[in-house]
């Protein structure tokens, strides 16, 4: 029984998901109808390239990890801002930043790696 | 060896044998394959091309273990595209060793992803030394899950993070955990709630209980700019300070370095898998490529040896060449 009521349970969150991921999705076409831009940030030798960026609102910053070392990009903010997983060598994350602000940013596994985005 | 030491020995502060330009020296012949010896707090340094005239009596003790690092099964890139190869020659320099070691210790970044198949092939790797293994994560251990994986396959015994200690042969060891909840910009840590459990732990024992601390990051500063220090390991070496003889045992630099500081001997080990650069002698402290004939030389084992009365451990690195 209470095997049947956390499946349901787990359905519902599922649906529910899906409508939240539906309702993202919308709202980036939207802006996408704007002005959307996409900006690069490079992982190479053990920092980011470059380590302050700065974008309007809406764009989608992607980072590389071109290094032969895994690295990760996080956001130093409580709570985080943004989480990759760890990035092997020439994979990526993207995050789109949809608020103004200053946006601090590290490697939790090389921690001496920092960043930051600063949305205008 | 009297002649050499006086060759090596400018100033020695802590009148315990070594000065900066000796353990330099020291520091540039282990790269290169050669092993360094530290007994009674004097060092000995012999070329490992010339073990075979090494005095038998070195090699004897009350204890004796192997620590080997930074294994980094999955890496597939140059400088080594068979990390698997590397630590089978480690392992097979163990078996040959003229005593068998009672266990071994592994200083973290066992897997280079943290993947369940990268933790299995070491493990099945190490299953032929027919020794127990006593592991304390590296940061490649512990990636994106807090390494709870690690605790699962390793920490049986351990505390928190995976902090532990156990007696063998009236030597104390403690294996401690530095690579968990890195704060932006720091360097290691290891945390309030695991010193206070390294005081609690370090209380009962007596002042001559020889101690060996082994972790990840080395505990001693060699280059915060790449992030090699733990930020709090003064604290920990405070609860260290009343014992006799120290030896902390580390990895994650991918070369081996000694230093002595008053009782405590610090050294870190050689990477089965792929050098690192010296401190500040690169970009960045990514792997170093040699030429593949070369490799062997700057990958290594640890080979330790307690000599009950001795005031320190003799510790002698050999390279897999």
């Amino acid at each position: 029984m209470r095997r049947s009521v956390s499946i349901a349970g787990l359905a519902a969150a599922l649906v529910l998901g899906i409508e939240l991921w539906g309702t993202g999705q919308k709202g980036s076409v939207t802006s996408a109808q704007g002005r959307m831009s996409t900006m690069e940030v490079k992982i190479d030798n053990f920092s980011f390239a470059p380590a302050t960026l700065t974008v309007p609102v809406g764009t989608t910053v992607t980072w590389t990890n071109r290094d032969d070392i895994p690295h990760t990009v996080v956001s130093t903010d409580d709570p985080k801002a943004f989480k990759s997983k760890v990035l092997d060598t020439d994979e990526k994350f993207s995050f789109t930043f949809s608020k103004p602000g200053t946006f601090p940013y590290f490697c939790s596994v090389h921690p001496k790696m920092t960043g930051k985005v600063i949305v205008q | 060896m009297k002649s050499k030491k006086s060759d090596e020995l400018l100033i020695d502060h802590n009148d315990d044998g070594v000065d900066r330009r000796g353990f330099l020296k020291c520091m540039a012949w282990a790269g290169t394959g050669a092993l360094c010896v530290m007994q009674g707090g004097v060092l000995k340094s012999f070329s490992l091309s010339r073990l075979g005239e090494l005095d038998p009596s070195a090699a004897k003790g009350e204890l004796h273990f192997v620590q080997i690092s930074d294994s980094h099964m999955g890496f597939n890139k140059p400088a080594n595209t068979d990390v698997g190869g590397t630590l089978k020659a480690a392992v097979d320099k163990i078996r040959a060793l003229p005593k068998a070691p009672e266990f071994l210790l592994h200083t973290g970044d066992i897997s280079h992803l943290s993947k369940p198949e990268e933790f299995d092939a070491v493990d099945q790797i190490l299953k032929d030394t027919g020794k127990e293994v006593f592991f304390v994560p590296g940061e490649h251990d512990v990636l994106n899950d807090d390494g709870a994986q690690f605790r699962d396959r390793y920490g049986k015994g351990s505390q928190g993070a995976g902090w532990r200690s156990f007696d063998k042969n009236g030597v104390h060891f403690i294996g401690l955990v530095n690579v968990m909840n890195l704060k932006a910009g720091g360097l290691g840590t290891l945390g309030a709630e695991q010193l206070e459990w390294l005081e609690k732990d370090l209380q009962s024992r007596g002042k001559s209980t020889p101690i060996v601390v082994f972790a990840h990051i080395p505990l001693w500063s060699v280059y915060p700019e790449w992030g090699w220090g733990t930020e709090d390991s003064a604290q920990a070496l405070a609860y260290l300070k009343k014992f006799g003889s120290v030896t902390v045992l580390n990895g994650h630099i991918h070369q081996t370095m000694q230093k002595v500081e008053g009782n405590v001997t610090f050294h870190t080990a050689a990477s089965t898998a792929f050098p690192q650069p010296q401190p500040g002698k690169a970009d960045s402290p990514g792997p170093m490529k040699v030429p593949a004939e070369q490799l062997r030389r700057v990958l290594g084992v640890t080979d330790v040896n307690y000599v009950q009365g001795q005031h320190a451990l003799a510790v002698v690195d050999s390279s897999l060449a």
